[in-house]
Parts: structure tokens; C-alpha cells; sequence
């Protein structure tokens, strides 16, 4: 009975959301509302139960972990961030997750995206197979050119110009694509969104 | 002829929703179920698991929420099936929360195939942790130490299917199915180019124009894009799923779109061509 009474009430708020489709209207509004406000307490309960009880809330008080004190009071410091005559004490914290995090991320950003992507990119421009090399071609004068067109330390004329000129064409042409890929993701959410209302609502579909 | 035109360049939006709406619908009352191919990234993620010896462990990251659930959850599906099916082991995590609850759904959904399969033996789900490339970077040095117990509360050395996993060199395939941040890219840059484990990746259409770079350079061995690449997946496996069945809309909504489109151009051009034409005769 609860599953029916979900996908019934599933099915309201999907209407009400597409209500929007013809104008701004209250029940738009209700289930925009119900939406954030579900999302913001489910994501509270969630981080409590899953970040700061396991990790900080038991192991300070059940066993015993002191040094723990620290990060709780980093923590609440961030807080502070809310007062205006306080709010610089938040900068510690933040100073230290950013440092914290760049620390051990700036390692995989420099391998994976830099040099095993340059690595990548030194290919063959005369194989066996023409396609290859036609690709192998595409690849290497699409990755100059469009590097080029981002140098701005000197003006686009003549040779850099023309480079300039061709990545813009290479990166419209990769832009175009990526926009291509974007309407198909937004369909297929749709797609979802009419496959509860005419299959799991409605039972219209097998 | 001009004011058909005007008209058209100034078509209510709602008009094109309206259609964009049947040719969503009209495919899934009535389908056709139309033929596509199965592109080399599907292929290659495909052949990833094709190739692992039977019994391999294979860790399995579901980070999407209910929001990318029409392209993500029938490949993760998809994957738990495809795995079970040749007889691999699944360790599965989440770095979303939202992805638990998901990941647990789609692997009750395929267990009703597998029904001999036993948690702690043949499945696994270690849980969420917070913490994002963090956690990635922690399990490469100790898996235990970053999820001391499972989902259920089960101690992790106490579980079968956990014993001499350590890090990501006791896994032999790395799987993510990616609704976006943490999801493949981290994945590439904390664990596959640090680690050097096999990575295969589901992820939304709209990252996954992103991600073909890292199938250039292999970064990763194969790559599912969107509800497409859920499609080819599925027809790869010989196992027709929503993804399949929502290729016929995604067919005609694109061909609607392109046609809108098309339309929209000829009308530009043609009212700018007659407006400029009026300003010379003047």
C-alpha cells in the first residue's frame, strides 16, 4: 500500500514540476519547495549518521580519542563564519582543507591530466592503415591549434593567427559535440521521467 | 509566405514542448525497437570484464543519486549483472550517499537471477564514505583502514570476500558508475594514474564528451556514455533492459529537435534575408 501511495504521490510532484511547462504556477512552486527542503534535511541526517558520528562523535566520546578535540574545534570554527566579528577565525580551517586537499590531489591532476595526456598525444603521423593516420593527424593539429588560439602573449596575426583560426574551428566543431551530448542526456532524464509516469504509474507500458 | 516565417521564428517554446513530449511518449506505448551498433569504448568496457580470469574481484563504485538514475542505473544493473553472470566477485562502495540506497537496489534486482549468491562470499557493499579523492587516495594505501566495516556494520576482516584485499592491487578491475563529482575523472587522476589499476566507466552523456580522452590515452579500458551506452551494454550482454527500451524515444526526440532546429534556421535566415532586401528597395 506504501509502494502505491509513493508512486501516486511520485507522480503528482512529477506533474507539478512539469506544470512549469506552461507557466510559473503553485504547484510548481509546492513541489520546488518540497524538493529543496527534503533534499537539505535528508542530506543533514545522512552526513550526520555517516560523517560525524562515525568519525568523530564516537570515537571522542566512547573511546576516548582526545586528539579528536582538534578537528571538532576546527570544525566549529567554520562556523564563525556566520558572525561578521568572528567570521576570520573560519579562515584557519578553510586554510587547512584547501591546503589538505590540493596537497593530495595536485599529485593525480599532474600525472593523469598532464603528462600521461601529452604522452598521449606524441602519435605516429604515418602508419600503415591511412584512417589511422588521418586520425593521428586530426589529433595532433586539433590539440596544437587549439592551444594556440589560448596563447594571448602575443597577437593573432599571420602564422598564429591562422593557427588560431583553425583551432577555434576544432574547438567549435568539439563544442558542437559536447552540446549533441548534453541534449541526449537531457532527453534520456526525461525519457525516465515518462517511463514512471506511463509504465510504473499508469501501467500503459509492458 | 513572410508572415508564415515571422510566425514560425516566433513559435511559443510550449508548442515545441508539446512535441518534444509525444515523441517521447508515442516510442515507449508503441516501439520499434530499432537496431544500433555498439561503439568501441561499450566494446572495451565490455571486454574488460570478458577477459578476467572467473572468481576476480572487482570493485565496483556506484556515485550517482536519483537524478542521473534513467542513464546510471540500468548500467549498474547492467555491470552487477554482467559480473555475477561469469562468476566475479563484486566489492561495491559509494562516494555518494545518495548512491547506497541505489547501488543496494540495483544489486536486489539482479540477485533475483542469482539467487545462490551469498553476501560476504560472492558480494560485498563496503558503504559510503565521505571524503572524495581522500578516500580514493586512502584505499590505495589500505582498503580496510578506509572502510573497517561494511554497510551492515560487519567488521571487514570478519568478511570472506575481503580476505587479502588490501589495496587496489588485490582487486583486478576498478568499475565506477559516475553521476558526476567524485565520479570518473577523480577516479583517472587519484587511483588509475597514481595506482595503475584497470578502470572502466559509466557515466552521464553529458560528462562523457570529457572522459573519451582518457580512452585515447588509456586511462580507461572502456567507457559507457549515457543511456546509449547503457543500450549497447545491454545488447552486448543479450539482455534487453530500460536503456534499450528507450532508444526508439531517444531516436525520435532527436530527430524532432533536429528538425525544430532546422526549421528555426530556415526561418532566420529567410525573414533576415527579405528584412535586408526591404531596407535596400528603401
Amino acid at each position: 500500500m506504501w509502494e502505491t501511495i509513493g508512486i501516486w504521490f511520485g507522480a503528482f510532484l512529477t506533474l507539478c514540476i512539469f506544470s512549469f511547462l506552461y507557466k510559473d504556477n503553485p504547484f510548481y512552486k509546492l513541489a520546488e519547495h518540497l524538493f529543496v527542503g527534503i533534499s537539505a534535511g535528508y542530506w543533514a541526517t545522512l552526513e550526520y549518521h555517516n560523517v560525524f558520528r562515525p568519525n568523530l562523535w564516537d570515537p571522542l566520546t566512547r573511546e576516548g580519542r582526545l586528539l579528536l578535540i582538534v578537528p571538532f574545534i576546527f570544525g566549529l570554527l567554520l562556523f564563525s563564519r556566520f558572525t561578521k566579528k568572528y567570521s576570520w577565525l573560519s579562515r584557519w580551517p578553510m586554510a587547512l582543507i584547501i591546503g589538505i586537499y590540493a596537497g593530495i590531489t595536485i599529485v593525480g591532476y599532474g600525472s593523469g591530466d598532464l603528462i600521461l595526456q601529452i604522452h598521449a598525444n606524441l602519435l605516429p603521423l604515418w602508419t600503415d592503415n591511412w584512417l589511422t593516420s588521418l586520425n593521428n593527424i586530426l589529433l595532433t593539429v586539433g590539440v596544437i591549434t587549439g592551444l594556440i588560439y589560448f596563447f594571448f602573449s602575443k597577437e593573432h596575426k599571420g602564422a598564429l593567427g591562422a593557427g588560431a583560426k583553425v583551432g577555434i574551428w576544432f574547438l567549435m566543431i568539439s563544442f558542437g559535440a559536447s552540446f549533441g551530448y548534453t541534449v541526449m542526456s537531457r532527453m534520456s532524464l526525461l525519457i525516465g521521467r515518462v517511463y514512471f509516469l506511463l509504465g510504473t504509474w499508469l501501467h500503459l507500458l509492458e | 509566405m513572410r508572415k508564415f516565417l515571422e510566425k514560425l521564428e516566433r513559435l511559443d517554446r510550449r508548442v515545441i514542448f508539446i512535441f518534444i513530449g509525444f515523441s517521447i511518449a508515442l516510442p515507449l506505448l508503441f516501439p520499434v525497437y530499432t537496431d544500433f551498433s555498439v561503439t568501441a569504448p561499450v566494446e572495451g568496457f565490455y571486454n574488460a570484464i570478458e577477459e578476467l580470469p572467473p572468481g576476480s574481484k572487482v570493485l565496483v563504485s556506484c556515485d550517482y543519486d536519483p537524478g542521473s538514475m534513467p542513464e546510471l542505473f540500468p548500467m549498474n544493473i547492467a555491470v552487477f549483472h554482467h559480473l555475477l553472470s561469469r562468476g566475479h566477485k563484486v566489492i561495491m562502495m559509494q562516494l555518494w550517499a545518495t548512491g547506497t540506497l541505489l547501488a543496494e537496489r540495483a544489486m536486489t534486482e539482479v540477485l533475483e537471477d542469482f539467487p545462490e549468491k551469498i553476501y560476504g562470499e560472492d558480494w560485498v557493499n563496503l558503504g559510503f564514505k565521505e571524503g572524495r579523492e581522500v578516500v580514493m587516495v586512502s584505499m590505495g594505501t589500505n582498503i580496510p583502514k578506509t572502510f573497517p566495516t561494511d554497510s551492515r556494520g560487519t567488521k571487514v576482516e570478519e568478511i570472506p570476500i575481503m580476505q587479502g584485499v588490501t589495496n587496489f592491487d588485490d582487486v583486478a578491475l576498478l568499475m565506477n558508475v559516475s553521476g558526476g563529482l567524485p565520479g570518473t575523472k577523480e577516479w583517472v587522476l587519484q587511483v588509475q594514474s597514481r595506482y595503475g589499476v584497470k578502470l572502466g566507466s559509466g557515466c552521464t552523456a553529458v560528462s562523457a564528451p570529457e572522459f573519451y580522452p582518457y580512452i585515447q590515452s588509456g586511462q580507461l579500458v572502456g567507457l559507457l556514455g549515457g543511456m546509449k551506452g547503457a543500450a549497447e551494454y545491454e545488447k552486448l550482454l543479450g539482455r534487453p533492459g530500460t536503456a534499450q527500451r528507450g532508444m526508439d524515444a531517444q531516436s525520435v526526440s532527436h530527430i524532432v529537435v533536429f528538425l525544430f532546429i532546422f526549421i528555426g534556421n530556415v526561418a532566420y535566415f529567410a525573414v533576415k534575408g527579405k528584412k535586408k532586401r526591404l531596407q535596400v528597395s528603401r
